[in-house]
């Protein structure tokens, strides 16, 4: 039907861009293998062996059909020795660089000539390059895990203990007034991010806790997540006033920009690039130590686009 | 002995030609033309000193416990990165030297580089038809940086761990991609999984370098198709080249410069001691140090980091852009943007389209030059605002106020730095429109008379000394 309406031109051009069509689509489908059918191994090496099958195909029909296929002449250079005559014949040969571009651009119109339906094999070569790229670029997915709740987990329950770094419990009296230790969730790797969190302890009157907060200290006893809600350092500074009336109060520091956390307040940020308060971590003590009565008040590490903004 | 070797060759290759055209390929002479060399020949000592370093570093973050030669790290656990990088600085003979080179060879290899970007920005170089190779040098200087900062956060060091993890941060605040983004190159949430040392390792020792040897390449070609550019002067015209061939006087002269810069660098990496992981100590995330300070190259990026207000972009309850974005992604991306942009920017504003072979001083162009001086203040300041926690450890300025100081400098500093230099360079022009070359002297000639008479005002200007004065 269609070999009777159209030239064959015409017909071979309809049957490029319907190849080119079904290299995107199967493009497509290796990812959608990839992302919904568990990334089955035989299925996956079908998709792409008939997208890039498909391409060459196209191609090939398109070099025998709209592009004609001419023979050409061109002179081989010529290696001889300089001064034994061949150089002159070797210097005429050469074509300025002007002219080289014209050959060029008309070589180039001469091959698109036949070409009809220009925009419709454009639109075909896009629909496969977009498909064949996707698919091309979709195994960087398994470079790592995907986000899903991984940036916001936490070791930190209702009674988990608070342990220091050689696993032993950290007890109420190990803290004076103005001092700090960091403990760790306890049976918790190490290295999480969460899992570390720095104790303080101030004078119990000085707390300007929030009203929901007001039994999370008890002695004046503060935990807070040790990661820096900027850039995750460790806030590893502690500031205690010297003399109360003239310093300011006290706070926890990040060395890597300043970031600075008001302890009394509940780890509101006082200075730096930081924008999110410091969690806090609730504590209650049971036969002397310490343990945490709840979870982290918010997400530890630095922001990204999932997380939510505490006031 | 060599003509027959050449002629051989020459009949089987055709390389002859080739051969004896680049040997005949003439370099314009001026100081300024070293920078690029220098950048070239530090890359040569960072590639021979980095394939040393393979043999003995372990790319691992399993975590073993020490037993070498070191005693305060006795018995600790750490990672095989961090002890194989202790032990190659210890219990490898000449292996704290290479290292040490490696690191000095990177510090230098960036500084050339920039220098050479400003050589190439103030007299114009980057013009048509050079535009396309200024993209491969800037593309070369941003891989640099990235594989610099790969580099030195391999050892897993205390210092190496606080710059991933501020690195990480500033992935995770990529709008949107963002936290895919962290946790795939991590390999899982900071500070990554099993594989991330693996691929930082690979990064560092093979994408990136090769990437950078690849445009060095063609770097080198797109310098010789047009030929090198020089300063006008007499005899040099746009359709020349003046200076020294390369055989034998240039690639002497290149040579020597070669074993001289290998010559610094080896002294620097043997006399003076450069990130001594050892007192740093292995890194925890749970672990921190203050008047941690990264590599030169990253100082703009720190102070960026530092001078940001605290302001994220948030929809609903919800963080969009969190702040490590602005000075760690968005600061660089304006400044290498501008740089990018800059040849099409002039190409526009003046309507100059022409193919240029004879260099701009900085003076012949007082807008460009500038526009160039006061982005580099604006870097500068910003930069210096890195080290504001220790301009207060050691002079006790107080930290808030320096950070408003450099705030308000970061703004100010660069506009008055452009209407100077605008002025500088427009006061060098007029002063060399005289024959008197700037001095403000007058042609004097003899008359009839015996007597002294002045040819003309003081100038094409008729600037008069006294006019100079204020």
């Amino acid at each position: 039907m269609i070999r009777r309406l159209l030239a064959p031109a015409a017909a071979a051009e309809l049957l490029i861009a319907a190849l080119l069509g079904l290299a995107g689509l199967a493009g497509l489908g290796f990812v959608a293998v990839y992302a919904f059918a568990g990334g089955d191994t035989q299925l996956l090496g079908v998709a792409l062996a008939l997208a890039l099958g498909l391409l060459g195909a196209a191609l090939l029909i398109a070099s025998r059909t709209v592009f004609k296929q001419r023979q050409a002449e061109e002179e081989r250079p010529d290696f001889a020795l300089p001064g034994d005559g061949t150089e002159a014949t070797a210097e005429a040969a050469t074509t300025t660089p002007a002219d080289g571009v014209d050959d060029a651009s008309v070589t180039l119109r001469a091959g698109v000539e036949g070409v009809t339906r220009r925009r419709l094999l454009g639109a075909a070569a896009g629909a496969a390059g977009a498909g064949v790229g996707a698919a091309a670029l979709t195994p960087i997915a398994s470079l790592g895990p995907r986000v899903g709740k991984l940036l916001g987990e936490s070791p930190w329950h209702d009674g988990t203990a608070l342990v220091e770094e050689n696993g032993l419990p950290v007890r109420a009296e190990e803290l004076e007034v103005g001092s700090f230790l960091t403990a760790f969730a306890e049976g918790a790797d190490k290295r999480e991010l969460a899992a570390a969190v720095i104790v303080v302890r101030v004078e119990e009157s000085e707390l300007e806790l929030p009203s929901e907060r007001r039994d999370w200290a008890p002695l004046g006893l503060l935990a807070f997540s040790k990661i820096c809600t900027h850039a995750q350092c460790a806030v590893s500074l502690f500031r205690y006033p010297l003399f109360a009336e003239r310093s300011p109060g006290p706070a926890l520091v990040c060395p890597c920009h300043y970031s600075t956390f008001d302890v009394l307040k509940g780890g509101e940020r006082v200075f730096g690039p930081a924008v999110r308060a410091l969690p806090q971590l609730p504590l209650r003590i049971e036969a002397g130590r310490l343990i945490a009565a709840g979870e982290l008040s918010g997400a530890v590490g630095a922001s990204w686009g999932g997380v939510r903004e505490e006031s | 002995m060599i003509r027959r070797a050449v002629g051989a060759l020459d009949q089987r290759t055709g390389g002859g030609s080739v051969l004896a055209k680049t040997l005949r390929y003439v370099f314009p002479d001026h100081w300024t033309f070293l920078f690029g060399e220098i950048a070239l020949y530090s890359f040569l000592i960072l590639v021979a000193t980095g394939i040393y370093l393979t043999l003995f570093f372990e790319p691992s973050s399993t975590q073993v416990v020490y037993h070498g030669s070191y005693a305060p790290l006795q018995g600790q656990e750490m990672s095989k990165a961090y002890a194989s990088a202790v032990e190659l600085s210890f219990d490898v003979r000449a292996g704290l030297l290479i290292r040490q080179v490696h690191h000095w060879a990177a510090l230098v290899f960036l500084a050339a580089i920039v220098v050479h970007l400003m050589r190439i920005f103030f007299t114009g170089a980057y013009r048509k038809p050079r535009d396309v190779n200024y993209y491969v040098g800037l593309t070369m200087l941003v891989l640099a940086v990235v594989e610099g900062y790969a580099g030195y956060s391999l050892l897993d060091d205390l210092l190496s761990g606080m710059g991933l993890a501020i690195g990480n941060a500033v992935a995770l605040s990529i709008p949107f991609v963002g936290g895919q983004l962290g946790t795939l190159i991590w390999d899982g949430r900071f500070p990554g999984g099993e594989a991330f040392f693996s691929r930082l390792f690979i990064a560092h020792v093979l994408i990136f370098p090769v990437l950078i040897g690849s445009l060095m390449a063609l770097h080198l070609t797109l310098i010789a198709i047009p030929k090198h550019t020089q300063f006008r002067g007499r005899g040099r015209s746009e359709a020349n080249v003046v200076g020294t061939p390369l055989w034998p006087g240039y690639a002497l002269r290149s040579l020597g410069l070669l074993f001289c810069v290998a010559a610094v660098l080896f002294a620097l990496g043997g006399l003076v001691q450069i990130n001594p992981i050892w007192q740093w100590g292995p890194y925890e995330p749970y672990l921190g140090t203050n008047g941690a300070q990264p590599d030169w190259y990253l100082g703009w990026l720190i102070g960026a980091l530092r001078l940001m207000p605290h302001f994220d972009l948030v929809i609903g309850s919800y963080t969009v852009i969190p702040n490590p974005f602005w000075g760690g992604v968005l600061f660089p991306a304006v400044v290498f943007g501008f740089l990018y942009a800059w040849p099409a920017i002039e190409r526009r504003r003046t309507g100059d389209r022409a193919q240029h072979n004879l260099l701009d001083r900085p003076r012949d162009n007082p807008r460009r030059t500038a526009i160039g001086a006061a982005l580099f203040t604006w870097v500068a300041t910003i930069f210096f605002a890195g080290a504001a926690d220790r301009a207060f450890v050691q002079l006790g300025v107080p930290y808030e106020a320096q950070l408003w100081g450099y705030r308000a400098a970061s703004i100010l500093l660069p506009i008055a730095v452009y209407f100077l230099t605008r002025r500088i360079c427009e006061r060098l022009r007029e002063g060399e429109g005289h024959p008197g070359r700037g001095s403000g002297a007058r042609v004097l000639a003899r008359n009839r008379e015996g007597g002294f008479e002045q040819i003309g005002a003081g100038g094409p200007t008729g600037v008069t000394p006294a006019d100079r004065g204020n």
